[in-house]
């Protein structure tokens, strides 16, 4: 009664081949909308235009080769932790049209979701990284510290978008719209961006915000890159613990916030999706 | 035809915090069937389904698909079924090829037999010409169309429809009821859920009534209708004159007649088609001329008016009394 049908052979390739299908089809998005784009490509250089010449010739730092210079290392911070905002919007879209349910109804690797995502964003992030050191080199920022310490400053950057990742997981799968997400994150990561070395030195600031600006992990993230490529020197004795030794105390709050972080977020996006 | 149901739910029991979701369902599909599952919004149907198809774990309760316990083999339930959920989940920025390119990768399908299939596919669907074009150009029906593409692409011998045609016009809704009368017909075993009585009573073989979390009903849709018991006797006389004349020879007969002049009909209820011959039968033997006698079962929403005291399709927007001015 029943015609047989040709039924094909439902391959098992792993959670590496699994997540590139699925890095595939969100590279195919950016294709179609360029113009998500535009937070890792006209906006940090908007940023960097607007500090380097509205506000430069009003900041005193201790670069050598002026603001500029030591500009960068603050907008390229700012652009890595913004990857969380990246991935929590991806996933939050994805959560709420239905996508993450269809994908986990099939034989793959459940983590292929979040892993594929993660992948998408770090390339999204990096072509902020590439695109803000050739608007630096326009602008006269160099490196000029070893190659070892300039590749050092890379992997930090690196690091440091793989911990906001989780952050970015745990923020989308918490939220219930892309608008909630857009809420949340621009009221936490401007000020907490914005409350660090990044566009000013921190020795001018009132007494209680210097110490919040100095302890701030964007702060050491900042500083350590700046340092790794020569575009500052190392901060005043009187300058918080944390901006005394930037490399290690980054390497730290990378693991640290991974560590804490990424339980949490695997364990609300399982509540958000598995109910 | 001895093989195994395809499709085994048994007293599924889902809580969400303090709220019971679906409280013991149970049920079997056999193969190469389908099973219409019929309820109001938030009776449960959903997440009955999310717990079959590996989505949501039971709180106590279990199932199997193809003969695959859904909570210890997981993985092999996902090889054997495809699932449309109620939103149609197909990504807006792909092209309709894509989308298929996308599942069937994550499948682990081979390039080639993505091609060819996605072919086959679009073809069947009528998509072939929109194939290459994004989703966000696709109007609700085609949308709808490639979702369930997209979910048979790896050809799986059972398909959960999560509502497959809440929300388009009629004309997309009786052609995608060919498309899933043709899959059941090349074996496919489906369960459906929908909230229109006239898509069950269409395309099931059995059909279960869901309400509040609990199965109230269970059967094939014509069972069902009889169950309501409700069958009446419909005579429609020629001449407007002959109403009252009608009326009294019905009376002898049974109790209830209800009158409608304009449509110059008398509706009684009746027994079944014992009561129709015999009506029949006295009508003929009388000088009342008639355009019509017939009976008339009582339709699914009857029947699920019957069994819950409310009607389906306005289960959620009627708040009883309020209503009444």
């Amino acid at each position: 009664m029943t015609a047989v049908i040709e039924r094909p052979e439902i391959r098992d390739t792993g959670l590496l081949r699994q997540s590139m299908v699925i890095v595939r089809r969100n590279l195919i998005h950016i294709k179609r909308m360029p113009e998500m784009l535009m937070d890792v490509t006209i906006q940090p250089v908007m940023f960097v235009m607007l500090f380097a010449f509205v506000f430069g010739g009003s900041i005193q730092t201790g670069s050598p080769a002026g603001y500029r210079e030591w500009l960068l290392g603050g907008i390229m911070g700012q652009t890595i932790a913004f990857a969380s905002f990246v991935v929590a919007v991806g996933l939050t879209a994805d959560i709420e049209k239905g996508i993450v349910d269809r994908m986990r109804s099939l034989p793959i690797n459940p983590a292929a979701v979040l892993v594929g995502r993660s992948i998408s964003s770090l390339l999204h992030s990096s072509i902020g990284i590439i695109v803000m050191s050739l608007t630096g080199l326009v602008i006269g920022w160099r490196i000029r510290g070893s190659v070892f310490d300039a590749v050092l400053a890379y992997v930090l950057l690196l690091m440091w978008g793989f911990a906001m990742i989780w952050v970015g997981i745990l923020v989308g799968s918490k939220m219930r719209s892309v608008e909630a997400v857009n809420g949340v994150m621009f009221t936490t990561m401007f000020p907490i961006t914005f409350l660090a070395n990044t566009f000013a030195p921190t020795e001018n600031m009132p007494k209680a915000l210097r110490w919040l600006a100095e302890w701030n992990p964007i702060s050491a993230l900042v500083q350590a890159v700046r340092e790794l490529w020569g575009n500052t020197p190392p901060v005043a004795s009187d300058a918080a613990l944390p901006l005394q030794h930037p490399v290690l105390t980054t390497f730290i709050w990378t693991i640290g916030i991974t560590l804490v972080i990424a339980p949490l977020a695997i364990r609300t996006f399982r509540r958000r999706t598995q109910d | 035809m001895t093989s195994p149901p395809a499709i085994e739910a048994d007293n599924l029991v889902k809580h969400f915090g303090e709220t019971v979701a679906v409280d013991g369902v149970s049920f079997s599909v056999p193969e190469g069937t389908v099973l219409g599952m019929l309820g109001p919004n938030g009776a449960g149907k959903t997440t009955t389904v999310r717990m079959m198809t590996t989505l949501t774990t039971p709180t106590s309760g279990t199932a199997r698909v193809a003969g695959h316990d859904v909570i210890r083999e997981p993985g092999a339930v996902r090889r054997s079924m495809g699932l449309t959920g109620q939103a149609a989940t197909v990504d807006e920025l792909l092209t309709g090829r894509e989308n298929l390119r996308l599942i069937g990768g994550l499948y682990g399908l081979s390039s080639k037999y993505i091609a060819r299939a996605s072919d086959d596919l679009l073809e069947r669907f009528s998509l072939t010409e929109a194939g290459n074009r994004i989703v966000k150009t696709y109007s609700g029906g085609m949308r709808r169309r490639l979702d369930l593409a997209v979910s048979l692409i790896a050809t799986p011998p059972v398909l959960f429809l999560d509502e497959p045609t809440t929300g388009l016009d009629p004309r997309s809704r009786v052609e995608l009821w060919d498309v899933l009368r043709e899959l059941v017909r090349d074996g496919t075993t489906l369960l459906l859920t929908t909230q229109y009585l006239e898509e069950a009573d269409q395309l099931a073989d059995r059909i279960v009534v869901i309400d509040k979390g609990s199965v109230i009903a269970e059967g094939t849709p014509l069972q069902l209708k009889d169950q309501s018991g409700k069958a009446a006797v419909v005579v429609t006389v020629s001449n407007v004159a002959d109403l009252p004349a009608a009326e009294k020879l019905l009376r002898s007969q049974v109790a209830e007649v209800h009158i409608d002049e304009a449509s110059r009909q008398l509706t009684a209820a009746a027994n079944g088609l014992a009561d129709m011959t015999r009506i029949a039968s006295v009508f003929a033997d009388s000088a009342i001329e008639l355009d019509d006698l017939g009976l008339k079962r009582p339709s699914l929403d009857d029947v699920f008016l019957h069994l819950t005291g409310h009607r389906a399709e306005d289960a959620e927007e009627t708040p009883d009394e309020e209503l009444v001015p």
